[in-house]
C-alpha cells in the first residue's frame, strides 16, 4: 500500500479553542491509483490534502495516522518531511497565476527541485527542465523555459506547474482544484496531461475538487466529504450511479443536466452547511437532510460497508436506499 | 522588455527625474571633492575672512577665512559616507532580523518584533546624543548610532512585506517542492521585498543626512577641521545676521541632497509598484 490515511483528525487553533476541521477521515490508495476528494467549501478536502504534504496552517495539529511508503508522516521531522516534498509527494496548486515565482524564469522554476532532491547541476537541472516542458505540451520548450509567469497564459502555467511538481517522478501527486482557475476547453487537456503522465510513470494521484464532473472523468475511487466529515466513499461508478448518503444524492440532483425540461430550474440543497465553530454533536448534515429523525442528531455517524468498499455515514441507509 | 519599459515611465515621472537628477548632482560633488576642491577645504586664511562672494571665492569665505565651496563639496562627502554607512548597517542588520523573524514566526518573532519597538520607543536624535556622549564624539559613532536606529525601520518592512509574501501561493509551492525556510527566505522573499526595501533605503539616506548635519552641528559629530553642512550651520549661527549667506548655502545643500533623495524614493516607489507592473 503506497498511503494508509487511518482516522485522521486535523484542528485547528482559534481565539475560542481548537476546532476540529477534518473528523476521522479514512482511505487508502495503492501505486498508480486515482482518488477523487469532492466537497463543498470548507468540509476539509483542502486540509486533507495539506496534511499529507506536511503543510498545515501554524498550529494545526493532528491525530491519526498518515503511513505513506511505511512511514508515518505524522511523526517525521520537519526535515524528513522537506526531502519527501517535491521528490515522492508533490502538489498541484489551484492558481497558476500565483503559485510561480513572478521573479523567476519558468526553467528556473521547474529545475530548482531536481537541484534540491537529484543533486543535479544547474546547466543539467535547465535542461532537464526544458524536457518536462516538452513532456507536458508546450510548444517551443527552450523559450518558454526563459519566460516569465506573466509572459504565459493560465494554461500554460499551469502545464509548468505540472512540469514543476512531475520533475522528480513522485510516487503520490495531489492536485488541489487543479483548473479551477481555468477555462473549459483548457480544463479537459489538462486534466487529461495529469492522467496521461500518471499512468505513465504510475504515480497515485489525488485529485480534490468541488466538481463532481472532473472527479467522475478522472478517478478511480471518490471520497466525498461534508463540514469535515468522510459521507461516502467507494468506487467512483458505484457511488455516482447508487449513491447511498442523503448528502450524495443531494448533490447529484443538484448538478445541471443537459436532459432536463427546458426552463427548470436547478436543484438546491436547502440551508447552508453548519460552521466549523459551532459544529453539532450529531451527523452535520441532520437538518439539511430531508431524512433526519431525532437520532441523527445524537451521535455522529459511524461508516456502515454498503457492497465491496463502498462506504456510507448515515445512520438511515436502509430509508435512504427505499428513497432511491 | 521590461527594462525598456522602466526607462520610459521614468522618463514621464516627474519626481524621479527631478530626484534622481539632484542625487546625481550629490554624488558628482563628492566625487569632484575626492579629485579637486577650489582650496583645501579646511585651510584658514584670517585675512581673507568673510568674503562676498567673488571670481576668487565663488561663494565667499566664512569667519576664518575657508572657501565655502570646498568646503561644501568636502561636506557632501561626509554625508554619501554617513549615508551609506548608516543605511549599510540598517539594511544588513534590518533585512536578517526581519527575514528571520518573518520565517520564524511564533515567540522568535515576537521577540524580534518587541526589541524593534523598544528601540522605536526611544527618541532616535536624543539617544544618538546619548551614543556619543557615552562613546565619545566623532563622525564615527555618529554613523554608528545612526545606523543602529535604521536596524528596526528596515527589520519592520521586511517581516510585514516578507510575511506578504509568505502567504502568496508561490511560497506555498516552494515548500511543497522541498525548499526549507532559509532557501524560500533568500530565494522568494527577498527578491519580492526589495523594491520596497530600495525605496525605503533613499528615504533612511535622507533621514540620515540630516541627523548627521544636527549632530555635527550640536558638536557631537564631525570633528574640526572635518568639514561638515551641520558643522558649518553651526560655526554660521553667531555670524547670522551679519553674514546670513554663511547659514544659507550649507542649509540649501541639505535641503536639496535631503529633497532629491526624498522624491528620488517616491518616483522608484510609482515606478517598482507591482501594480503598475502587473499591467505591463
Amino acid at each position: 500500500m503506497l498511503l494508509e490515511v487511518a482516522n485522521l483528525n486535523i484542528d485547528l487553533p482559534t481565539a475560542d479553542g481548537a476546532r476540529r476541521i477534518v473528523r476521522e477521515a479514512s482511505f487508502t490508495l495503492d501505486r498508480g491509483q486515482t482518488l477523487g476528494i469532492v466537497g463543498e467549501s470548507g468540509s476539509g478536502k483542502t486540509m486533507t490534502a495539506l496534511a499529507l504534504m506536511g503543510l498545515l496552517p501554524d498550529g494545526a495539529t493532528t491525530s491519526g495516522a498518515i503511513v505513506f511508503e511505511g512511514r508515518d508522516l505524522t511523526r517525521l521531522s520537519e526535515a524528513r518531511m522537506q526531502e519527501l516534498r517535491g521528490d515522492r509527494i508533490a502538489m498541484i496548486f489551484q492558481e497558476p497565476m500565483t503559485a510561480l515565482n513572478p521573479l523567476h524564469s519558468i526553467g528556473r522554476q521547474i529545475a530548482e527541485p531536481l537541484i534540491l532532491h537529484r543533486g543535479l547541476s544547474k546547466a543539467a537541472a535547465r535542461t532537464q527542465a526544458v524536457k518536462l516542458l516538452e513532456r507536458v505540451g508546450l510548444a517551443d520548450p527552450a523559450r518558454r523555459a526563459r519566460a516569465y509567469p506573466h509572459e504565459l497564459s493560465g494554461g500554460q502555467r499551469q502545464r509548468a506547474m505540472i512540469a514543476m511538481a512531475l520533475s522528480c517522478e513522485p510516487r503520490l501527486v495531489i492536485a488541489d482544484e487543479p483548473t479551477t482557475a481555468l477555462d473549459v476547453t483548457v480544463q479537459a487537456q489538462i486534466l487529461d496531461l495529469i492522467a496521461d503522465l500518471g499512468e505513465q510513470s504510475n504515480m497515485a494521484l489525488i485529485l480534490v475538487s468541488h466538481d463532481l464532473a472532473v472527479i467522475a472523468q478522472n478517478c478511480a475511487r471518490v471520497l466525498v466529504m461534508y463540514s469535515g466529515m468522510t459521507m461516502e466513499s467507494g468506487r467512483t461508478q458505484d457511488v455516482l450511479a447508487r449513491p447511498a448518503h442523503p448528502y450524495t444524492k443531494a448533490l447529484l440532483e443538484a448538478r445541471p443536466r443537459v436532459s432536463a425540461p427546458r426552463g427548470e430550474r436547478l436543484h438546491a440543497i436547502a440551508g447552508a452547511a453548519p460552521s466549523a465553530d459551532a459544529m453539532p454533536k450529531g451527523c452535520p448534515f441532520a437538518g439539511r437532510c430531508p431524512l433526519t429523525i431525532e437520532a441523527c442528531r445524537l451521535a455522529p455517524p459511524a461508516p456502515v460497508t454498503l457492497r465491496g468498499d463502498h462506504t456510507a455515514r448515515c445512520i438511515r441507509i436502509d430509508a435512504a436506499e427505499r428513497l432511491a | 522588455m521590461s527594462r525598456d519599459s522602466f526607462a520610459a515611465r521614468a522618463r514621464r515621472n516627474a519626481s524621479f527625474a527631478v530626484g534622481a537628477a539632484l542625487v546625481a548632482m550629490l554624488i558628482l560633488a563628492t566625487a569632484l571633492s575626492l579629485v579637486w576642491t577650489p582650496y583645501p577645504p579646511g585651510a584658514i586664511d584670517v585675512p581673507h575672512k568673510l568674503l562676498e562672494p567673488s571670481f576668487a571665492h565663488w561663494l565667499g569665505t566664512d569667519s576664518l577665512g575657508r572657501d565655502i565651496v570646498s568646503q561644501l563639496l568636502a561636506g557632501a562627502r561626509v554625508s554619501i559616507l554617513v549615508g551609506v554607512i548608516a543605511v549599510g548597517i540598517g539594511l544588513i542588520f534590518g533585512v536578517a532580523l526581519g527575514l528571520a523573524a518573518a520565517s520564524a514566526k511564533g515567540i522568535a518573532e515576537d521577540i524580534i518584533m518587541r526589541l524593534c519597538d523598544f528601540t522605536f520607543a526611544f527618541p532616535a536624535l536624543l539617544l544618538a546624543i546619548m551614543f556619543t556622549a557615552v562613546l565619545g564624539a566623532g563622525i564615527v559613532n555618529a554613523i554608528l548610532a545612526i545606523g543602529i536606529f535604521n536596524v528596526p525601520v528596515f527589520a519592520k518592512v521586511t517581516r510585514a512585506l516578507g510575511n506578504n509574501v509568505l502567504a502568496r501561493d508561490y511560497a506555498m509551492a516552494a515548500r511543497a517542492a522541498g525548499k526549507g525556510p532559509i532557501a524560500i527566505a533568500f530565494e522568494h522573499v527577498l527578491p519580492n521585498v526589495a523594491p520596497a526595501l530600495i525605496v525605503q533605503a533613499t528615504i533612511q539616506f535622507a533621514i540620515a543626512i540630516l541627523a548627521e548635519a544636527a549632530l555635527s552641528y550640536l558638536g557631537l559629530g564631525a570633528q574640526p577641521p572635518q568639514a561638515s553642512w551641520g558643522r558649518m550651520l553651526s560655526d554660521a549661527q553667531q555670524l547670522m545676521f551679519l553674514a546670513p549667506r554663511l547659514a544659507v548655502f550649507p542649509g540649501l545643500a541639505v535641503v536639496l541632497a535631503v529633497l532629491g533623495l526624498n522624491l528620488l524614493g517616491d518616483g522608484l516607489r510609482d515606478l517598482l509598484d507591482p501594480r503598475l507592473r502587473a499591467r505591463r
